[in-house]
C-alpha cells in the first residue's frame, strides 16, 4: 500500500485572532501553529491502513512556507516514512492548492491519497474533492469509518439525521472527520527517528485563481447580555423575554 | 440573460428545507444582477416540493433525474451541474453534507474557484462578494468571485426562505454520461430521525454539568417542549460517549446558526463558541456567574439547572398549550 497525507500547517485552534496589519490575513506574532487537527486523522488512518497490509509506503505531503517543515517532521514522528514540502505561498483558492497537490501526486502510484475534511484556518471542505477530480480519482469526503480490503474503500460519513454508506475502489481519496481514530502522539523514539527521515522541498508556483481575499474582520461582537436572575424563579421572566422581546419562542 | 443555478438536496423523494434557502440565496444574487434563477432538483422520479420552488424564487426547475439520483451520486451530480453550470453566473448549493462534496468537485470541473460556508452575499460592480466565517467564526472573511460562474455553498439557517413568487416552469434537462467511481449505498438514521443539530431552528445543548449521561432525558425534554428543535452537546460529553459526535457543537463538531441556541452546563470554552457564536439569541443555563458562555449569551439564569431546566420545560408547555 503506497500512502499520501495533505497536510496543512495551520494556528492552534486555542489561538486569539488578532487581525494583520493588510486588513486581510491574521496578525501571526505568538501564534503557535500545529498540524491541521483533522489531518491528524488522515496520518493515523495512513499509518494504520499501511501497518495493516503489511508492507508499504507513507508519504506526507505539505504545501506552504519553511515552517511547514516543522509540522512535517511532526507526521514523521507519529510515523510517516517521508515528507515532501511544496515550497509556496498557499491561496484563499483552493483550487489553485489542488492543482499543485494534484501536480505532484499524480502518476505516484499512490493507492490512497488522504486528506482532513477542512483546515481550521479557511474552513474551505474542497482541497480533498478538488484535488481528486483533477486526478480523476473516486473521492469520499468526511468518513467517520472506513475499511480498506480487497481493493476496496468502504465508508461512512454523517449527514444531516444519519450515516451515508458508500464504496469504490482503490485507487481513492479520502477526507477525514474527527471520529475516524485516534491519532497517535509522536513517541520520544520517533521524533528521533523523524530526524532522519527524507524530507524533500520543492518550489511550487501558484496561479493567481479567481477567489481574492478584500478583507478579514473579527465578527461582531456578542455584547454579554443579561443575566435574568438566579434559580428556577428566573424562568418565566426569561420566557417572557424570549417571547415578547426576542421573539424566538 | 445570465443565470443563477440552485442546486436542491432531497432526500426519500423529498425536497429538504434547506433546497429552499439556496434558492432564496439565488434569488438575492439573481435579482442584483438581474439574471434568473434555474433550480436544479436530482431524482430518480418525481420529487416532491418541486413545485414549490417557485415560490421560493426559481424562474424555473430543471429537474434531472437519473435511476442513480434516488441517492447523493456525486460523479454523476458534479457532471451534471459541470455541464449546466458551464453557461450560468453562478452556482449555489448548501453547505450541508452534500453540498460540501459536491461544490469542490463541481468548480474543479468547471475549473473555479469555491466560497464555502457563505453566510452573506452582494453585488458590486457586477462581481460577487462573499462574507464567510473562518478560523472557526473567529474571523469573517470577504471575498471576490471572479470565477465563471462562481461557485458557492451557503450556510444552513442564514437565508430564510422568502415568499417571491415566479413562474417555477418545471423542465427536464438530460443527465450527461458519467463515471459512477463513487457508490453511495444507503444511509443508517438513528432511532426517531432527529433534526440535525446544523440545520435545526432551535438548538439544546448539554454539557458537563449534566453529570451524567442518563440526565440528558432534561434536555431532551426541554428541545421537545420547544419544537423543532435539535439536541446538541459539548465536546466534554461527546469525548466520554454520552452523546453522539453528530450531535457536538463547536470547533470540531458542527457550526449551528438557529435562530435560538440554549447552553445548559456549558462552560463555554472558546472551541466550542466557535460553534454556535452565529446563533441570533443565546441562552445559558450554569451555576457559575462567571462562566465565559455568559459573555456571549443574550440571556443567562445562574442556578442549578436540575432545577431551572425542567422549570422552563414546564413553562414552556404552558405556553404552547
Ligand atoms: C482542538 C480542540 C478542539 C475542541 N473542539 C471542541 C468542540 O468542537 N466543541 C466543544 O464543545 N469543545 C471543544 N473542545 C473542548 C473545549 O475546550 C472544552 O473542554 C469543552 O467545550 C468543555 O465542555 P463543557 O462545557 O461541557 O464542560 P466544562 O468546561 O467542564 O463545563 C461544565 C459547566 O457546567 C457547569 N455546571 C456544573 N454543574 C452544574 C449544574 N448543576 N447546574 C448548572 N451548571 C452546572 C459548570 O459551572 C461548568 O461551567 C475542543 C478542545 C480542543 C483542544
Ligand atoms: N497547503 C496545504 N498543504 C497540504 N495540504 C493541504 C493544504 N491546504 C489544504 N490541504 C489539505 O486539504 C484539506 C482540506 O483543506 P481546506 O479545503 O483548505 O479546508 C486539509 O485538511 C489538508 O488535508
Amino acid at each position: 500500500m503506497k500512502i499520501a497525507v495533505c497536510l496543512k500547517r495551520v494556528p492552534d485552534t486555542t489561538t486569539k485572532i488578532v487581525i494583520g496589519s493588510d486588513g486581510a490575513s491574521i496578525d501571526e506574532t505568538g501564534v503557535k501553529f500545529v498540524p491541521n487537527p483533522f489531518d491528524e486523522f488522515a496520518i493515523e488512518a495512513a499509518i494504520a491502513v499501511k501497518e495493516a497490509a503489511g508492507s508499504g509506503e507513507t508519504v506526507v505531503y505539505s504545501l506552504g512556507g519553511d515552517s511547514a517543515q516543522e509540522t512535517i517532521r511532526t507526521a514523521l514522528a507519529m510515523g510517516i516514512d517521508r515528507g515532501v514540502l511544496l515550497q509556496g505561498s498557499g491561496s484563499p483558492d483552493g483550487l489553485e492548492v489542488a492543482k499543485a497537490l494534484a501536480g505532484e501526486l499524480k502518476d505516484q502510484g499512490f493507492d490512497l491519497i488522504l486528506f482532513g475534511k477542512l483546515a481550521v484556518d479557511d474552513y474551505n471542505y474542497q482541497v480533498g474533492p478538488m484535488t481528486a477530480e483533477l486526478l480523476g480519482l473516486p473521492c469520499i469526503t468526511s468518513l467517520a469509518h472506513v475499511t480498506v480490503a480487497d481493493g476496496k474503500v468502504e465508508a461512512e460519513r454523517e449527514i444531516e439525521g444519519g450515516m451515508e454508506t458508500s464504496t469504490c475502489q482503490l485507487p481513492a481519496v479520502l477526507t477525514c472527520d474527527k471520529g475516524l481514530n485516534t491519532p497517535r502522539l509522536p513517541s520520544l523514539k520517533g521524533i528521533m527517528a523523524a530526524k532522519k527521515k527524507p524530507l524533500e522541498v520543492k518550489a511550487v508556483d501558484l496561479g493567481a485563481g479567481t477567489i481574492e481575499i478584500l478583507g478579514l474582520e473579527l465578527p461582531p461582537e456578542r455584547s454579554a447580555g443579561k443575566i435574568v436572575g438566579e434559580g428556577p424563579d428566573a424562568v418565566p421572566e426569561l420566557v417572557n423575554l424570549l417571547r415578547n422581546e426576542a421573539k424566538v419562542i | 440573460m445570465s443565470v443563477i443555478l440552485a442546486v436542491t438536496e432531497q432526500r426519500d423523494g423529498a425536497l429538504r428545507k434547506v433546497s429552499f434557502e439556496v434558492v432564496t440565496a439565488a434569488r438575492q444574487l439573481a435579482d442584483a444582477l438581474g439574471a434568473t434563477v434555474d433550480a436544479v432538483v436530482f431524482g430518480a422520479g418525481e420529487v416532491s416540493g418541486a413545485d414549490k420552488l417557485g415560490n421560493g424564487g426559481a424562474d424555473r426547475v430543471l429537474t434531472a433525474n437519473h435511476p442513480d439520483f434516488a441517492r447523493y451520486c456525486p460523479d454523476g451530480q458534479a457532471a451534471t451541474l459541470a455541464e449546466l453550470g458551464a453557461a450560468a453566473t453562478a452556482v449555489v448549493l448548501a453547505a450541508s453534507a452534500t453540498g460540501r462534496d459536491l461544490a469542490p468537485r463541481v468548480a474543479a470541473r468547471l475549473g473555479v474557484g469555491c466560497a464555502s460556508d457563505v453566510v452573506g452575499l452582494e453585488v458590486q460592480d457586477g462581481r460577487i462578494i462573499a462574507t464567510r466565517p473562518v478560523y472557526a467564526g473567529k474571523a469573517l472573511q470577504k471575498l471576490r468571485l471572479s470565477g465563471s460562474p462562481a461557485v458557492l455553498t451557503v450556510r444552513p439557517n442564514t437565508f430564510p426562505p422568502s415568499d417571491s413568487s415566479k413562474a417555477g416552469t418545471v423542465e427536464k434537462v438530460t443527465v450527461p454520461s458519467f463515471n459512477a467511481r463513487v457508490h453511495v449505498t444507503g444511509i443508517k438514521a438513528p432511532e426517531g430521525g432527529a433534526l440535525d443539530v446544523a440545520e435545526a431552528p432551535v438548538v439544546v445543548s448539554g454539557g458537563r454539568g449534566l453529570k451524567e449521561p442518563g440526565n440528558f432525558a432534561l434536555i431532551e425534554a426541554l428541545a421537545a417542549a420547544l419544537g423543532n428543535a435539535a439536541v446538541g452537546a459539548s465536546r466534554a460529553v461527546v469525548d466520554v460517549g454520552w452523546r453522539d459526535h453528530a450531535a457536538q457543537v463547536g470547533q470540531t463538531g458542527k457550526t449551528v446558526s438557529p435562530s435560538l441556541y440554549v447552553a445548559v452546563g456549558i462552560s463555554g470554552a472558546i472551541q466550542h463558541l466557535a460553534g454556535m457564536r452565529t446563533a441570533k439569541v443565546i441562552v445559558a443555563i450554569n451555576k457559575d456567574k462567571d462562566a465565559p458562555i455568559f459573555k456571549v449569551a443574550d440571556y443567562g439564569i445562574v442556578g442549578d439547572l436540575f432545577e431551572v431546566v425542567p422549570r422552563l420545560t414546564e413553562e414552556i408547555k404552558k405556553l404552547r398549550e
